[in-house]
């Protein structure tokens, strides 16, 4: 009796906890709620299964508990009852996993008129470079980074000049329009995930990986590291800012290009071997 | 059973060493110390496994301390955080679960329940302890080393894991995949014999489709774990080579603290693929000996056959053979090409279908049963209560879409702790609880039992079940701090900090049980050779606890499956396994 009544109540707290406690996703920002629908759906799924598994085997416990004379029911095998759960579990697998494909079909397609920009992960701080005027970024190679170049970009490259690079800064988003992002780590591997875009995946030295989304509502967001990267894994931390298309361009004009940047160091340079001598 | 014939006995000879071709122990060294016979080198590895897993439960508190309580403890930084979370998964998984359901319950029940005398091979069987035994000393020699032990997280995942930004860079890492390899050294002897075991040595009459489920997890875990393991060392000889001659299998051209490497050309994706085509059997390695723990426990102590024996036994094994095309799924976001995200996502919810058959199959069991609320049946019912709750949310992270939002979130942790780490250590309780009087000779202590049950599965459930909430909110795995953010409420510190409380609580309860333990051996009730009124094989020797060599003078011969229980017409509401027909004709004619 004890026992059937804490087995259902381990389920009856479960659902409850599930109902009513504060903890849930953070609203979304991006358009991937399609994912939070194929959760909820899972989650009303699998939930039915585990409170009807947890409710017949406290009652099986209750009904059938051992008392003074009883005897189990002889009964090996019961073909037509195991396919018939072979069936239904099937179909439940089915109705999870085909919208889960359907979805993931369209996370992995870029949809073409999609900007790119490139989140660079290294030991701890994140990077950014977004492409200039000719909409394309200019190639890059972990054996050119250096003080003057932190992202190894390559400066023989016509396409990179007009690059804007922010480094150890904020990245901002115009809101509504599709993003493809590059996602690429001159060290180890790391993870780009902004809790608030559903979207997340691993930086691989050596590669770029890439996801798309398009944000769908203006705030700032917490850009955390997902993916575990040494001992300052949990401080390596940034912000996305996604703003109207005005602002995002006012914050555009402000940015630096590579060119521009490199300039700077050379003069910089320049001065400081003319001051010594 | 109408399809196995019951006194059909001819067709197997038994293929075993005779009584008087055994070694026997002359010394009390060669008797406990350096012993060949399987059932003490079961207590060793047994002690061993649990010993090491005491640490790993002290790391356990020690990092709920820091999740709780963040910043309250100065002997908790972040590195060292990181060493106790990769300490605390790389022992639970391998050097306690692994070794303790193969090395542990392997050893001592396949021979005894398939009516060997002993293993095939006792002195590689003994070696593969002292092997073993040695891996465990290295991986503990670390916490001594300078630097201490490595904190790159149980995957290991380079290139952090040789580079210094992560601690126990030095002599951590080394020390750990010597460890492994040297484990891995240890498990293939012992695993070939027990896979030799069951193939070769079972005693006349017992078929294959008439072993204990027991014997066939353990059996079909063994033969999956000879063919991964071998992944996890070659990926273990690979890293130390990156690390210790410059190699670079897994190494691209990278940047180590602002300095450029001489490494390049390799593939860090491709360790994650040699090590979840380990990690992923090595998931079933775990669960499979669990769900045969569970389906004699379940049957025993419900006085009932199992429901649909071959169906469980070929769900085993469709189990363990689906799970070799499924690793990938652990390496959705790891940026390998999206494409493979459908393969995967598919072969792994097709996995759900013989695993749920095997829950069914368990509640059926019960049903229209005749249930002692013993202690090993509690376990067996926080068994399923967890395994279904942790099984569920592998749906989710198995749906490739699904775990993006979810991967590396304490969604992940949740789930695998309730799947991988509750589900199974409920079967080493209740199969402790359920075998010790064979071990031992006395039972362990029903109230201590009962106590250490409920604490444990209620505590264990109120830690990880809030904690897949905490995942969904977006709280990635190994922080020691979440520090600033914008979506974590105040209210979630709170529920960590009740979750640690839960935590220590739990911990505590499994004092009680070692308590248990060693009490029970000196003051326990006496058992009598078959206490709980079970039809294998292992309760019918003729001295308990069990003699060297298992049977005396003469092997039993199996004239049955191995769950007669309740057969309608014996007297008996169960008949052993080398019962002869005529005997239970004989009982039977007395209603």
């Amino acid at each position: 009796m004890v026992v059937a009544i804490l087995l259902l109540l381990v389920a009856v707290a479960s659902v409850l906890f599930h109902l009513y406690s504060p903890w849930w996703w953070t609203p979304i920002a991006s358009n991937w709620s399609y994912i939070d629908h194929t959760i909820n759906l899972t989650f009303w799924i699998t939930g039915a299964v585990f409170c009807a598994v947890i409710a017949f085997m406290a009652y099986c416990v209750l009904r059938f508990h051992h008392t003074e004379g009883r005897r189990a029911h002889y009964n090996p095998e019961n073909k037509k009852l195991e396919w018939w759960l072979s069936i239904g579990t099937a179909i439940g697998v089915v109705a999870m996993l085909a919208p889960g494909l359907i979805v993931w079909h369209q996370f992995v397609t870029v949809p073409a008129d999609a900007t790119d920009v490139e989140v660079v992960g290294q030991q701890w701080m994140w990077s950014y470079r977004l492409p200039g005027k000719d909409g394309r970024l200019g190639t890059s190679d972990a054996r050119l980074i250096s003080s003057d170049n932190p992202l190894g970009l390559n400066p023989n490259d016509p396409n990179g000049q007009d690059d804007i690079v922010v480094q150890n800064e904020d990245l901002h988003l115009p809101v509504g329009k599709p993003v493809k992002v590059l996602l690429r780590s001159i060290d180890v591997l790391h993870d780009f995930y902004v809790p608030e875009f559903r979207a997340k995946m691993d930086m691989i030295p050596g590669s770029v990986t890439y996801y798309w989304l398009t944000p769908t509502r203006t705030g700032t967001f917490d850009v955390l590291c997902a993916e575990l990267c040494g001992a300052a894994h949990a401080q390596m931390r940034s912000k996305v800012v996604v703003e109207e298309e005005k602002e995002y361009h006012a914050w555009l004009d402000k940015q630096h290009t590579f060119a521009a940047l490199s300039g700077q160091r050379n003069v910089a340079k320049a001065a400081y071997k003319t001051g010594s001598e | 059973m109408v399809d196995i014939p019951f006194d059909q006995v001819a067709g197997i000879p038994p293929a075993e060493v005779a009584e008087v071709e055994l070694y026997h122990p002359h010394s009390w060294w060669t008797r406990y110390v350096f012993s060949q016979d399987a059932k003490v080198i079961a207590v060793q590895y047994s002690i061993t496994a649990m010993s090491i897993g005491m640490v790993a439960l002290v790391l356990s508190w020690m990092m709920r301390l820091q999740l709780g309580f963040p910043g309250t403890f100065s002997f908790i930084d972040a590195n060292q955080y990181l060493q106790f979370i990769t300490m605390h998964g790389m022992i639970m998984v391998i050097y306690l679960l692994t070794a303790l359901f193969l090395g542990g319950f392997g050893n001592y029940l396949i021979p005894l329940m398939v009516g060997a005398r002993d293993m095939v091979f006792p002195y590689v069987n003994m070696l593969s302890y002292w092997v073993y035994l040695l891996a465990v000393l290295v991986l503990a020699a670390t916490f001594f080393v300078p630097g201490g032990p490595t904190g790159a997280g149980w995957t290991l995942y380079p290139p952090q894991a040789i580079l210094s930004g992560t601690p126990g860079q030095d002599w951590g890492i080394v020390l750990m995949l010597a460890s492994l390899i040297l484990f891995i050294i240890g498990f293939t002897m012992g695993g070939l014999n027990y896979v030799v075991t069951v193939l070769q040595a079972r005693t006349r009459g017992m078929t294959l489709m008439r072993m204990p489920l027991t014997v066939w997890g353990i059996f079909t875990a063994t033969v999956m774990a000879l063919l991964a393991f071998p992944a996890l060392f070659v990926a273990s000889v690979m890293l130390l080579l990156d690390r210790l001659l410059g190699t670079s299998f897994f190494m691209p051209t990278l940047v180590e603290m602002g300095q450029l490497t001489k490494y390049g050309g390799g593939s860090p994706i491709l360790f994650q693929h040699l090590f979840w085509f380990f990690g992923h059997p090595e998931v079933y390695i775990v669960a499979l000996p669990a769900f045969g723990i569970i389906s004699d426990l379940i049957s025993t102590h419900a006085r009932k056959n199992i429901f649909g024996y071959r169906m469980m036994v070929w769900a085993i094994v469709a189990i363990g053979a689906l799970s070799f095309v499924v690793w990938a799924h652990h390496m959705y976001v790891s940026g390998m090409h999206p494409y493979f995200g459908f393969f995967f996502a598919t072969t792994t919810l097709i996995i759900a279908i013989p695993t749920a058959i095997k829950v069914y199959n368990w509640v059926l069991t019960l049903w229209r049963g005749d249930i002692h609320l013993t202690v090993p049946m509690l376990f067996a019912l926080g068994f399923i209560v967890t395994f279904v709750n942790g099984g569920l949310t592998g749906l989710f992270l198995g749906n490739v879409v699904v775990d993006v939002p979810l991967s590396d979130t304490m969604f992940v942790v949740a789930h695998f702790h309730m799947v991988m780490g509750i589900a199974p250590i409920m079967a080493v309780f209740g199969g402790i609880y359920h075998w010790y009087p064979k071990v031992t000779g006395r039972m362990l202590n029903d109230a201590l039992g009962r106590f250490h049950f409920w604490v444990t599965f209620i505590g264990a459930y109120a830690v990880f079940f809030p904690m897949h909430y905490l995942g969904l909110l977006g709280m990635p795995r190994r922080y020691h701090d979440i520090g600033e953010t914008t979506f974590v409420p105040a209210s979630a510190h709170d529920l960590n900090a009740f979750m640690s409380v839960a935590a220590l609580i739990v911990g505590f309860a499994q004092l009680v049980f070692l308590f248990n333990l060693v009490w029970s051996l000196f003051k326990g009730k006496e058992a009598g050779g078959n206490p709980w009124g079970a039809t294998s094989l292992e309760w019918q020797t003729p001295e308990t606890p069990p003699g060297h060599g298992n049977w005396g003078k003469e092997l039993p011969v199996v004239y049955r499956w191995a769950y007669d229980y309740s057969v309608p017409g014996a007297a008996r509401d169960f008949i052993p396994q080398n019962e002869p027909p005529a005997k239970v004709l004989a009982q039977g004619a007395h209603p």
